[in-house]
């Protein structure tokens, strides 16, 4: 796995995750893997995936069943959305938007790109 | 697991003591990166932790004991894997033979999967002499993983590797570690293992400057480009501008950046040693 330098690796591995629920990959209720077998697989420390499992467990993305391993929440699609929601308009967006003024886009501009962008 | 109480080694009088007073502590469970300058002293450290140099003064316990007593109970739970070391001209099979059984916890099972790993085939009759540096010190490694001591200890392992077999050790470090085991690393290719430790261990002039986990570092420093206002405890010029190791604020949580810190930690050791050891 390459990771980005800017962020810190469980969080990235959380990301990871969040984008395979997102996708399908992961199905609501279905067995997420151990956090041996996913260390192994992407070549990662097993505290640092164990990290990432507390992450997502605190998140209500993932649940544990005891003595069967992880598994994802039936709502974990929702609480990734939301949570990604969260992170771009504290984070991203205040960047975007500072951008789109200084090279002088107004929100007119921006609707018509947004819109057409939606349309594609 | 091993405890290295107030140790004092040098090698002879006239260059004087490397290491003095030194005491460091390491628990199973973990995955250390040893880290430190040329002739800081790591190889030196692994040998006498190993039983291999008498320290004099001081003492290196495995599991409460002392480990220059050489007892079976202590040598067949710690491996070491040398930068440099000669194989015996035997096959692969005689090898395993005459030296697996010194190992309690070696599993046959174990060591076909690490060759499956380093992509080394399942021919055991292969001749040992006949192999490259690189592919000895594969099939050494593969032997070093399965014979399950619960301490590992590897010098420069990635050293004389290839490019694809380093993400294959990555994957023997990452795939034979389990919650009762230690491993220990000292490299300085630090961009090969970063992402397999869990501990950070910097040593210099026989002081441990840095003793820490992953998580901890993350907590306490940042590692991003220079912003307006900041106060880094380290600084280093990249094509993308200035990069810092600055304490975290609000809670922004980065990726280690395993250089950047030992960098920091050798030019400005009295602020990490202040950022770590404050309560938080």
């Amino acid at each position: 796995m390459n990771f980005k330098d800017n962020k810190a690796i469980y969080l990235q591995i959380a990301d990871r995750i969040g984008d395979q629920i997102l996708s399908g990959t992961l199905t609501p209720e279905g067995k997420v893997p151990s956090v041996r077998e996913l260390a192994a697989e992407i070549e990662v420390n097993a505290n640092t995936v164990a990290r990432t499992y507390d992450h997502l467990q605190q998140n209500g993305v993932i649940y544990t069943k005891r003595g069967l391993g992880y598994f994802v929440s039936p709502d974990a699609e929702e609480k990734i959305v939301a949570t990604r929601r969260d992170q771009l308009m504290q984070g991203e967006m205040d960047y975007f938007l500072g951008q789109l003024k200084a090279v002088g886009i107004t929100p007119a501009e921006l609707q018509g790109l947004y819109s057409d962008y939606l349309n594609k | 697991m091993f405890t290295i109480n107030k140790l004092s080694f040098g090698y002879n009088k006239r260059h004087g003591n490397l290491f003095n007073d030194f005491s460091l502590e390491l628990n199973a469970g973990n995955v250390y990166g040893l880290l430190g300058k040329n002739g800081a002293g790591k190889s030196t450290l692994i040998y006498l932790m190993t039983g291999l140099l008498t320290p004099q003064a001081g003492e290196v316990l495995f599991d409460g004991e002392n480990v220059r007593k050489r007892l079976p109970k202590t040598m067949n739970d710690i491996f070491l894997v040398p930068e440099e070391f000669e194989l015996p001209n035997l096959t692969l099979k005689k090898y395993v033979d005459i030296n697996a059984p010194f190992y309690p916890r070696f599993s046959m099972e174990d060591m076909q999967r690490n060759l499956d790993i380093f992509e080394m085939g399942d021919d055991l009759n292969v001749k040992l002499n006949s192999l490259s540096m690189g592919q000895k010190k594969k099939v050494f490694m593969a032997f070093a993983f399965a014979t399950n001591t619960r301490a590992l200890i590897m010098d420069e392992p990635t050293n004389g590797l290839d490019i694809p077999s380093k993400s294959q050790f990555r994957k023997l470090v990452t795939t034979g570690m389990t919650d009762d085991k230690m491993m220990l690393i000292s490299t300085h290719q630090v961009r090969d293992i970063s992402d397999i430790l869990d501990h950070v261990t910097i040593i210099d002039q026989s002081k441990v400057l840095l003793n820490t986990s992953f998580a901890d570092v993350t907590s306490r420093l940042a590692f991003r480009p220079m912003r307006e206002g900041d106060q880094p405890i380290f600084v280093q010029q990249s094509a993308m501008g200035s990069l810092v190791a600055v304490p975290v604020r609000d809670g922004e949580e980065t990726k280690v950046d395993l250089e950047m810190l030992f960098n920091a930690t050798l030019q400005n050791p009295e602020a990490i040693n202040q950022l770590f050891t404050t309560q938080k």
